[in-house]
């Protein structure tokens, strides 16, 4: 029974990847890796010093960011798309448990996203070092791994482009400050005790429980201080592999309880 | 969108959310809780990438840039004491938190209030520094944070010229800026406990003559202290 679903699945995530080479993601994302390449190497003309590792930096953030922005956006809208063309209708009037369609989709979008991941690899492969270029793109895989998840959930729960949009980026922004309003929140100068400061900190700490410390991923540091990011990397896939079961498992309960 | 019961989802979704959950709570409460270190204060953005964060709207920034370097100073359970702290990084993002909102009062009180504190002289004196540089932006409201940094330089660092110095630079600018008397008469007081008796008495005989004060109690006491100076010195000289 299990090996039939999981050759549903991988059919499933077959067509989305096939959708997204036709719908010309890859070609767009070349682009876009060619507009921070041309930005990367203005500003390292721009540099009075160190300008290739300002020039490296300068790409990655960008690169990042922008891999994070595309695959949130396609997952959202391809199955948006999905959902107004009744695709999942007649896609579950077959034999199809949900379960495996949103697998699938899963995969698939998950295939898409490290491919973005290789690409802002190889495109910093030019001017970064190739050891810690390649923790970096794996952590940056992992990181757009969670994205992918956690777009599907969004989606899964509102159906709609911009309030499941809102809730990806408002998800990225605090995962990656969530470190820092912690250091605020625990180190006020005055009035520790106040009732008012332990439940904000209360509450922060425990949004934090829930949310995966973005900050510790994709390290631009890596890439020009030639720091050793391989122990790192462990911890980050275990995150990862927490974070994604979880985004995925609430995506698939949401999707059990759409009624079609 | 209507939405079936969730007794409808399968009990397996069910558990993988509730074990996942689990999962990801305990994993996060086995992590430490980020702490600052005074290694890792970082050095601070330029200006510009600063006002970059804050499209157009660099307030916001220059407040979450004074909460952060807070967190530098003070952690429950970690003591970093200031002084481990490296000041050309404090001082830069000082600096920045200024430039992004002028008529903010926080960098300020936080070089001449918290980091001045620090019992090393080298420090304090570039605090005490930055405050006076800062000063002449804005005289009318940066006057407080001047006048502290002068009793600092007097009393804690045994330097009155220094004192003096900043004392001095109160006075100059205290014309038509609500500036307190109190606090433009510092020379004088500094002056006389250096023993300048003969300059403190032109000084304070100076503004009583201007016509500035007109308090007519603080008049009496001021003309009273000048009488003093007057005696004092009267009996010194041979």
């Amino acid at each position: 029974m299990v090996p039939r679903y999981a050759g549903q699945a991988w059919t499933v995530a077959r067509f989305t990847v096939l959708e997204a080479v036709r719908t010309r993601l890859f070609i767009v994302f070349l682009c876009v890796l060619a507009l921070a390449w041309l930005g990367g190497a203005f500003v390292r003309a721009l540099a009075v010093t160190e300008g290739s590792r300002l020039q490296v930096v300068f790409l990655a953030g960008m690169l990042r960011w922008a891999a994070v922005f595309v695959i949130s956006l396609y997952t959202i809208s391809a199955t948006v798309r999905e959902f107004n063309d009744k695709t999942l209708e007649l896609l579950l009037a077959l034999d199809l448990p949900r379960a495996a369609y949103g697998f699938g989709k899963f995969l698939g979008f998950s295939i898409v996203a490290w491919g973005l991941a290789a690409f802002c690899g190889a495109g910093l492969s030019f001017s970064a070092p190739g050891e810690p270029l390649l923790a970096w793109s794996l952590s940056l895989a992992m990181e757009l791994w969670m994205v992918v998840a956690m777009s599907l959930f969004c989606v899964a729960t509102f159906s709609q482009v911009m309030p499941a949009a809102a809730v990806v980026v408002g998800f990225v922004l605090l995962g990656r400050s969530i470190g820092a309003i912690q250091l605020m929140t625990a180190s006020p100068v005055l009035d520790a005790a106040s009732p008012i400061h332990r439940a904000m900190s209360w509450t922060i700490d425990a949004i934090a429980l829930l949310l995966p410390r973005l900050d510790t991923f994709t390290q631009s540091a890596w890439l020009v201080n030639e720091s050793a990011a391989w122990p790192a990397l462990p911890p980050l896939l275990a995150q990862s592999l927490i974070t994604v079961a979880l985004l995925l498992a609430a995506a698939l309960f949401d999707l059990y309880r759409r009624d079609l | 969108m209507t939405q079936r019961s969730w007794r409808q989802v399968p009990s397996s979704v069910l558990a993988a959310v509730g074990v996942a959950l689990l999962l990801q709570i305990g994993w996060r409460a086995q992590q430490p809780r980020p702490l600052a270190t005074a290694l890792a204060l970082p050095a601070a953005p330029a200006a510009t990438v600063l006002k970059l964060v804050g499209l157009g709207d660099p307030l916001p920034v220059a407040h979450f840039a004074a909460l952060y370097l807070q967190a530098f100073d003070n952690q429950p359970g970690v003591s970093i004491p200031y002084w481990d702290l490296d000041y050309f990084r404090v001082e830069a993002w000082l600096e920045r938190i200024l430039d992004l909102d002028p008529a903010g009062q926080y960098p300020l009180l936080m070089a001449s209030q918290l980091y001045a504190q620090v019992p090393d002289p080298g420090k304090q004196r570039r605090m005490l520094e930055f405050v006076y540089r800062r000063f002449f932006e804005d005289p009318g409201r940066r006057w407080r944070w001047l006048a502290h940094a002068a009793i600092v330089a007097k009393h804690r660092l045994g330097d009155p010229s220094l004192a003096l110095k900043y004392a001095q630079a109160i006075a100059a600018h205290s014309r038509n800026r609500n500036i307190p008397s109190w606090a433009s008469q510092m020379p004088i007081f500094i002056l006389e406990d250096m023993g300048e008796a003969e300059s403190a008495q032109i000084l304070l005989g100076g503004l009583l003559a201007s016509g500035t004060l007109t308090d007519p109690m603080e008049i009496r006491f001021l003309t009273e202290r000048l009488a003093q100076m007057q005696e004092k010195n009267v009996k010194k000289s041979p």
